[in-house]
């Protein structure tokens, strides 16, 4: 009788330490151990619906794993169990099928109001669009005439572990996505070549962007900060490298950035057409290389051939200058040769340009062809005008 | 085929088994279902091996931020690879392997019915992974977009090598839609006598199933392969927006094939637990007739869920309500069947052999990757588990822990029948814990991963995600060289000294018609068909 009771002690004292482990988990280890609770009403609201699946698991998981482990400890054949001749019970199969149906039903309905809230994209103040290319995120503010691209801003040489990496490793980018706190902001995701996710998982949002198609979704962020998230669907081999940020500024503060972006936002303004002297040009046009183009045809110019060719020594960098040109503008549809006609303006193409035509020993190609070496912005703005 | 039977016997003028024919001709050539079935599970354990080193190079690029060994190219081929490999060419050729094996044995028939179609279906094997292997030494990349290769990036922007992919794709379908052909056949014609539906075990239930499934889904991801074929070359526009086609479409057509596809492979491993559990537990499967039913709900149900993989797509509020309701009630069956199992181990006289020890780890990690599969169904939340190494972890649980344990299971639990010889019992244990411990020190911190906001498929990752990427390689290598245990255990059993003589019966608590023929099994079994009472 006495060892009972005590066993029985025991018993209620371990699984009350266990408890409070698992109740410690979640709560105590948040960061990188759980799902982030968020900084908007969706995310919360998936956090607990989250949590909640989570300990309907636990409940089930404890009745199952609980039989079992009494079995195998109480019937072994070591211990003398013998075994009983029972092998249907049609009341049980009843119960064991009703009662999980049961738990189910009662799961599903929060999920269908959250669902239902997230689907709600109605009253809006704000509508952004947000565009997936191979490998970087563009972003369209509809009604403030705002766009712009957004490139990963870690240098190649951290990823090859030549340099020490930032504390925001790969999860850097030049240009954030700035949104105002406690707006209703209507996103507009799709793609412009293959399918990539814009997820970013304290703002409890993650949608397809899918080109052909204009997918709705809609963030409400209520604590100002940057929120960082990735591209959430395979897109190619860049995949792990085009990150989002997002900065939730106040009201005030984002009414002030959107008149700073205006001016300089616009494409090809006719200010920066001046001409460029060769050092300029180079100097920007390493810069911008490395912001564009550097992923695929690397720092050498030498590319991973087959998928990305080499810029050292091509016949396109030591070609014609108009075909070299007009090939950048374009691109090369089906690859991940991009059109960057429409991503950069005239003067970064041509200091672009310049350096690709000077860089690797291309200058020593270009001059035995006697083809030109300098590019200004008023070349590129001639080839763009020449394929209107 | 009685015909054939008949035949044999006329040549040989007695009743003496006639022997395999000598050398490589013997396997080219064989009709036999043992012979095949050994070809099949040979050849899968080779792909394991290959698809294994491809996820340890996997690992080890993941040791920690920053390029460690392959650039992100190769490591896009490794993961395409490493969940083809996988899929087609590890778990559904085992599967088939135990099928050929086990199915006339248990149904007490000679063979197979068609036993031609039966080589060829296993012919076709070894050229279709030939073909998508030797991508990997062409030049330029292999198929890099993923075991589920979503167009555009397959189609548009494939590289060259996704033709070959497309043609081993039909191969493989080929050779599955083959040989379930035959598996329906044979349980349907070549039953014994008194062996009625309801007495078929549970492995042959399955396995029966699973056959309509693969003959259902089969041709739709060959249509979906072919859909990609004339997109790249013959300028239609299925899947490309531009001309007026849908991405969508293909994620509808691959998945109606992927979800179905899922089952196919784990329904096979839920006979193979009803036969193992029962045996080690001296007492006969409860709830016989609703394992039955459940095996059976699981599949229909399982053609009317795919777009639960496509949850952030887009789709409208109505489409996913009703594709959450039916997803969650999967687990419905499914839980159906492990309460029945726990209902076999209650008031049984348990022991602990090997194929029991992997049952079991089976039944514990199943149930987990199960819960986090309810957890997946729920909308909302599937909006942040969606494509993140929780999605990475839910599937390693279920195929990993779920249908490859089952098939260690089988091969432990069936091998003295085929070889004659019992495998070493304490190195059978020592595979079972380190492949446990290995399993979960891999699997378990992604889920954390995944929460934490790690996509899958990244090749390189952000400093806070290192310490669980450190744990999960560790875990892998360990997982790895218990299987090299596996393999050792395996040739010892099959090549190794003969000393010891298994009976008939081998496991104490084992019932059914193949435990009713001599350990090794004779080159032709059945010959004179046996009446089951």
């Amino acid at each position: 009788m006495k060892k009972g009771s005590c066993m029985r002690h025991l018993i209620s004292q371990l699984l009350l330490s266990v408890s409070i482990c698992i109740v410690a988990i979640p709560t105590l280890a948040t960061p990188g151990i759980n799902m982030p609770y968020g900084v908007t009403p969706v995310s919360r609201e998936i956090y607990l619906l989250h949590m909640a699946g989570f300990w309907v698991c636990c409940f089930i998981g404890a009745i199952v794993f609980g039989v079992l482990i009494y079995s195998l400890i109480k019937f072994r054949k070591s211990k003398g169990a013998k075994a009983a001749h029972f092998h249907e019970h049609l009341g049980l199969e009843i119960v064991w099928t009703t009662i999980p149906f049961l738990i189910l039903v009662a799961l599903a309905v929060p999920a269908t109001i959250v669902l239902k809230h997230i689907h709600n994209t109605d009253e809006s103040a704000l509508t952004i669009k947000v565009t997936g290319y191979q490998w970087k995120w563009k972003y369209e503010y509809l009604d403030q005439d705002i766009h712009f691209f957004s490139n990963l801003a870690t240098p190649l040489e951290q990823i090859n572990n030549l340099a020490p990496k930032n504390k925001w490793f790969l999860l850097e980018v030049d240009h954030p996505l700035v949104v105002p706190v406690n707006t209703k902001i209507k996103l507009l995701i799709t793609a412009d070549d293959v399918i990539h996710a814009w997820w970013v998982p304290e703002l409890g949002i993650k949608q397809d962007a899918i080109p052909g198609f204009i997918n709705e979704n809609w963030i409400y962020v209520t604590e100002p900060g940057t929120y960082r998230g990735q591209c959430g669907e395979l897109c190619g081999v860049y995949h792990g490298f085009m990150p989002i940020v997002v900065e939730a500024v106040s009201q005030e503060d984002f009414a002030q950035w959107t008149t700073e972006q205006r001016p300089s936002s616009v494409v090809n303004q006719s200010k920066k057409e001046a001409s460029l002297s060769t050092e300029d040009l180079l100097k920007l046009g390493k810069a911008g290389y490395e912001r564009s183009c550097i992923m695929c045809h690397q720092s050498n110019g030498e590319g991973l051939p087959p998928s990305f060719p080499p810029l050292k020594k091509s016949r396109v960098a030591t070609g014609p200058l108009d075909s070299n040109i007009a090939f950048v503008l374009s691109g090369v549809p089906g690859t991940a040769m991009q059109a960057f006609g429409e991503q950069l303006n005239d003067q970064t193409l041509a200091a672009i340009i310049t350096y690709t035509r000077q860089a690797w020993g291309n200058d020593r190609l270009n001059r035995i062809h006697k083809n030109p070496i300098v590019v200004q912005p008023n070349d590129v703005a001639a080839v763009r005008q020449s394929k209107k | 085929m009685s015909e054939a039977i008949t035949h044999a016997h006329d040549a040989h003028g007695h009743a003496d088994h006639h022997g395999p024919d000598k050398g490589f001709k013997r396997w080219l050539f064989t009709t036999n279902h043992k012979d095949i079935g050994t070809l099949y599970l040979t050849f899968s354990l080779i792909m394991l091996f290959i698809g294994g080193a491809m996820a340890l190079l996997i690992r080890i690029e993941l040791y920690e931020p920053g390029k460690v060994l392959l650039d992100p190219e190769y490591f896009n081929q490794m993961t395409t690879m490493h969940g083809l490999i996988m899929v087609f060419g590890v778990i559904m050729p085992a599967m088939a392997g135990l099928a050929n094996w086990m199915i006339p044995m248990m149904i007490g028939a000679p063979d197979m019915a068609l036993p031609r179609l039966n080589n060829w279906s296993f012919w076709l094997l070894p050229f279709a992974f030939s073909m998508l292997l030797s991508t990997m030494i062409m030049s330029g990349p292999a198929p890099d977009f993923g075991w589920t290769f979503y167009a555009p990036l397959s189609t548009t922007y494939g590289p060259k090598s996704t033709d070959f992919f497309i043609f081993s794709i039909h191969m493989m379908g080929a050779s599955s839609i083959l040989a379930s052909l035959n598996i329906v056949v044979t349980i349907f014609n070549m039953r014994a006598p008194g062996m009625t539906w309801m007495k078929m075990p549970l492995f042959v239930w399955s396995w029966l199933v699973t056959a309509f499934l693969l003959l259902a889904v089969m041709p739709v991801l060959a249509g979906c392969v072919t859909m990609m074929l004339m997109d790249r070359h013959f300028h239609t526009s299925f899947f490309n927006a531009a001309g007026g086609g849908d991405p969508l479409l293909f994620q509808h057509v691959f998945w109606f094939f992927g979800h179905p596809e899922v089952y196919i492979l784990i329904l096979p491993g839920f006979g193979v637990i009803s036969e193992i559990i029962p045996t080690f537990a001296r007492k006969k499967l409860f709830g016989y007739r609703f394992m039955v039913y459940a095996t059976a709900l699981i599949a229909i149900v399982g053609f009317v869920v795919w777009m639960h993989h496509m949850f952030t797509t887009g789709a409208p509020y109505v489409a996913q309500l009703y594709f959450m309701y039916a997803t969650m009630l999967v687990a419905v069956p499914t839980g159906i069947k492990v309460f029945n199992w726990l209902g076999t181990l209650f008031k049984g006289s348990i022991t602990f052999e090997t194929p029991m020890l992997f049952a079991l780890g089976f039944l514990i990690m199943f149930t987990l990757g199960g819960f986090s599969g309810l957890m997946l169904s729920l909308v909302p939340a599937d909006y942040q588990y969606r494509d993140s190494y929780f999605v990475v972890a839910h599937f390693h649980y279920v195929l990993v822990s779920g249908s490859l344990f089952t098939i260690i299971a089988a091969v432990y639990f069936w091998l003295p029948k085929w070889t004659g010889h019992m495998y070493n019992e304490r190195l059978g244990q020592l595979h079972f814990w380190l492949s446990v411990i290995g399993m979960n020190v891999t699997f378990l911190p992604m889920h954390f991963l995944g929460l934490a906001g790690m996509p899958r498929r990244i090749p390189d990752y952000a400093l806070q995600f290192t310490d669980f990427n450190q744990i999960c390689t560790i875990g892998a290598f360990i997982f790895g060289f218990a299987q090299l245990i596996f393999l050792y255990i395996i040739l010892r059993s099959c090549f190794g000294k003969k000393q010891d003589h298994v009976s008939n019966q081998v496991w104490e608590g084992a019932h059914g018609l193949e435990w009713t023929l001599p350990s090794p099994v004779p080159y032709h079994t059945f010959e004179t068909i046996p009446h089951v009472s």
